[in-house]
């Protein structure tokens, strides 16, 4: 029996296992609205295209599935570029799929027609245009594919609307051919045995580990090879949550606004291992000077991260499960080695925790202000242990790196690598979409806030029990540190000089506001929420001045912290 | 340091732009480019000529190779390869230069595709610098329009 392009393309769907979908409706998708309810796919109606592409990015973040997006051509399609965008560059698997105008008029500048094949090309994996019925299935079985395999990314499918009414056989591809694409798994043995001689030798060896151990599923891993070699491990923020953060071992995030001892750690080493993880600008700050005594043991999954920003001595491409497993394995069969190797770096250790006992993380207390960083501690303090944390951009995401201590994997959404406010609340929709029974939090600025708040309508409207803590320090705050600490205090346009009443305007949606002002409010006002049902939003007001300690400035070394004074 | 890079491609919608905005993206520089399909009409090569050091070939090396079109890359530098480019060249020709036009002809085993009662259109085949010395050689006389194709290689041997 033949079907319409709109149904092959919610066949595939439903054969790739989606059970939900973010999107919002418009002429070029009206078709595939139209069938969609007779699918068993949940359809999530965001407020705004860039929130559905977040939703979707929240739910494969946390799911490790592939989440999907749906817009309209034109202004939907280029609405969706800073979720793609933010998904790339955090290596978020991902479908978007756009409709475009019928395939006649394409090149006409038609009504709501936009190249957004030419305009996502730089921040997707592939994408696709479709321009026959017949490749319509095989194209979203490669893109799937494609967006979950290898380093994850999204990918987009520009789909047009006659291609869309058009009719054909539908007929799910087996199997997956791509000549010019084939990611590599299997670690070289010969490198990793290299790699274990350079591990037993060592005797300040760092883990340095980052997003793609998240991607890759390995936190175990990671764990196992941790204790059996006894280093220390530092985080970037992408991969904060795949290592326990109260483990003896953990480090805590390292860079920019990293901890003393993790900058020091890795400025002393004599072996850096990186383990998916990409040597981002702000983790390294002045090239020249990042890990200058250390050796570097390079795992990723994708060649191109590999020797881009640094100097590498070894490279092992592959997926970090099997890599970290081999090495582990390597390494148990010098069992006496192994124990030269930990014995020999107990110095290490001890000025390691030196480090840590003289400079710990930490800020002031106060009781008659609420510190920013206390409503962090508070939260983790009467949260699960399971609860998922999505963040927007600034101080608050900083701060939520640093004091949330998170402990389970996939639990921590955050834009890492592009720096998008206004991904926290749109994220938390995918998330607790996914997770219905978990509690789901968006640690929000007052600035970020505002960049996607209509997705409180969403919250209410399919009863999203997520919980939103707004950090209000009445500034777009990490620019006004900054400008105080490098551009004369001139807080030029970053005062958010209207006040906003946010408990009201989460009430104007639906959704219940809470309000602490002072700290004993804080633990209360954190209850309160997580026992009522539904949507809440807690405002905070906080410390206004405070900042993201320690720091270090754009284009130091990493061990040239400015510490808190 | 140049570099001419063989890059086999699916004969995708696009292909071309990915990998011209791969090239201007990420800042590497493409001297010259040619493209056509293969035998296999599936598949087409692009010849590239691009200049860099060690650290931004690889990358280059690499990035090429993360593109889902891209079947296979081949950087010839280094390695035993023929290389051939081709000019085409519309030179003025006078009463007084006609003749010289075509001793340079001969000398280069150029070709003359095109004539006119003041202009010769010459086909040059050779290696680059062998372009470049003819083009030297027939600029007094008055270059009207230069073509050059971009270099192609192919390994020798099997
Ligand atoms: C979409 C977007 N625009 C601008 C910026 C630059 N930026 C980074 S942090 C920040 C301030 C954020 O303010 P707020 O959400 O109130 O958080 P705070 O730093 O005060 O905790 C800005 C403007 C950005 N990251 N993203
Ligand atoms: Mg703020």
């Amino acid at each position: 029996m033949k079907k319409t392009g709109s149904q092959i393309l919610l066949e595939c769907l439903q054969q790739e296992g989606v059970d939900t979908v973010f999107g919002y409706p418009g002429g070029t998708v009206i078709n595939i609205y139209h069938d969609i309810a007779d699918y068993p796919i949940h359809h999530i109606l965001t407020r705004h295209e860039q929130a559905a592409v977040h939703a979707a990015d929240g739910y494969a973040r946390t799911t490790g599935k592939v989440g999907v997006a749906i817009a309209t051509s034109g202004p939907g399609a280029t609405n969706t570029v800073t979720g793609i965008a933010t998904a790339y560059m955090d290596s978020v698997p991902m479908v978007i799929i756009t409709g475009q105008v019928p395939t006649p008029l394409i090149g006409n500048d038609a009504f709501q027609e936009v190249d957004i094949i030419g305009i996502t090309r730089s921040i997707t994996k592939h994408n696709y245009l479709v321009q026959d019925i017949k490749d319509l299935s095989r194209i979203v079985k490669q893109a799937f594919y494609i967006a979950r395999t290898g380093r994850p990314g999204p990918v987009l499918i520009d789909l047009p609307k006659d291609i869309q009414v058009a009719s054909a056989k539908f007929e799910y591809p087996e199997k997956v051919e791509l000549r010019g694409y084939k990611p590599t798994y299997s670690g070289n043995a010969r490198q990793m045995e290299k790699a274990a001689r350079m591990i037993l030798a060592s005797r300040k060896p760092v883990l340095y580990v980052g997003g793609g151990a998240t991607g890759a599923d390995a936190s175990e891993d990671l764990l196992a090879f941790a204790e059996m070699t006894q280093a220390p491990v530092t985080t970037t923020l992408m991969g904060m949550a795949s290592f326990p953060q109260r483990h003896p071992q953990a480090l805590g995030m390292l860079g920019m606004h990293g901890t003393y001892y993790a900058n020091m750690a890795v400025t002393n080493s004599d072996l850096l291992i990186a383990v998916g993880a990409r040597f981002d600008d702000r983790v390294t700050g002045k090239i020249a000077s990042f890990a200058p005594h250390a050796k570097i043991i390079h795992i990723d999954i994708d060649p191109t991260s590999i020797k881009k920003n640094v100097r590498v001595d070894l490279p092992i491409v592959g997926d970090l499960k099997d890599v970290l497993n081999k090495l582990g394995v390597a390494l148990g069969e010098r069992p006496e080695e192994l124990a030269a190797m930990v014995d020999g770096s107990a110095a290490w250790r001890t000025e390691i925790d030196d480090w840590k006992s003289s400079h710990p993380m930490g800020y002031q207390a106060s009781d008659s202000i609420i510190k920013p960083q206390y409503v962090i501690e508070q939260l983790r303090e009467l949260t699960a242990d399971d609860a998922i944390i999505t963040t927007e951009v600034g101080q608050h995401q900083m701060w939520t790196a640093q004091f949330f201590s998170f402990s389970q994997p996939r639990t921590f959404l955050t834009s890492g690598g592009l720096g998008t406010m206004g991904y926290g609340l749109p994220a938390a929709v995918g998330a607790q979409a996914a997770f219905p029974e978990r509690q789901v939090i968006d640690i929000s600025g007052d600035g970020s806030f505002q960049m996607n708040s209509q997705e409180l309508a969403t919250l209410v409207q399919y009863k999203l029990p997520v919980k939103i803590a707004i950090l209000n320090n009445n500034y777009l705050g990490m620019v006004r540190q900054w400008q105080e600490m490098f551009f004369d205090r001139r807080y030029s346009e970053t005062t958010m000089e209207l006040p906003i009443d946010f408990v009201k305007l989460a009430e104007a949606y639906g959704a219940t506001g809470l309000r602490a002002t002072r700290p004993e409010e804080v633990g209360e006002v954190i209850r309160k929420a997580l026992a009522t049902p539904g949507p809440v939003l807690m405002e905070f007001k906080v410390d206004r001045e405070e900042n993201v300690m320690p720091m270090v400035p754009a284009g130091a070394a990493i061990n040239e912290m400015v510490l808190a004074s | 340091m140049k570099h001419t890079i063989s890059v086999l491609v699916e004969n995708e919608f696009g292909v071309l732009t990915r990998v011209a905005g791969l090239f201007s993206g990420r800042g590497f520089n493409i001297e010259s480019l040619s493209v056509a399909p293969t035998l296999d009409p599936s598949v087409s090569r692009m010849t590239i000529v691009t200049r860099g050091d060690d650290r931004i070939l690889e990358q280059i090396n690499k990035q090429l190779n993360k593109l889902i079109d891209t079947i296979k890359v081949t950087d010839f530098t280094g390695q035993d390869y023929v290389e051939r480019e081709m000019a085409l060249v519309k030179v003025a020709a006078e009463e007084e230069t006609r003749a010289e036009v075509l001793r340079i002809v001969d000398i280069f085993r150029a070709k003359v595709v095109d004539v006119t009662p003041r202009s010769y259109t010459l086909e040059v085949t050779g290696v680059p610098t062998k372009l470049d010395a003819v083009i030297d050689l027939l600029k007094p006389m008055g270059i009207k329009e230069l073509v050059r194709s971009g270099p192609i290689v192919i390994g020798r041997g099997q």
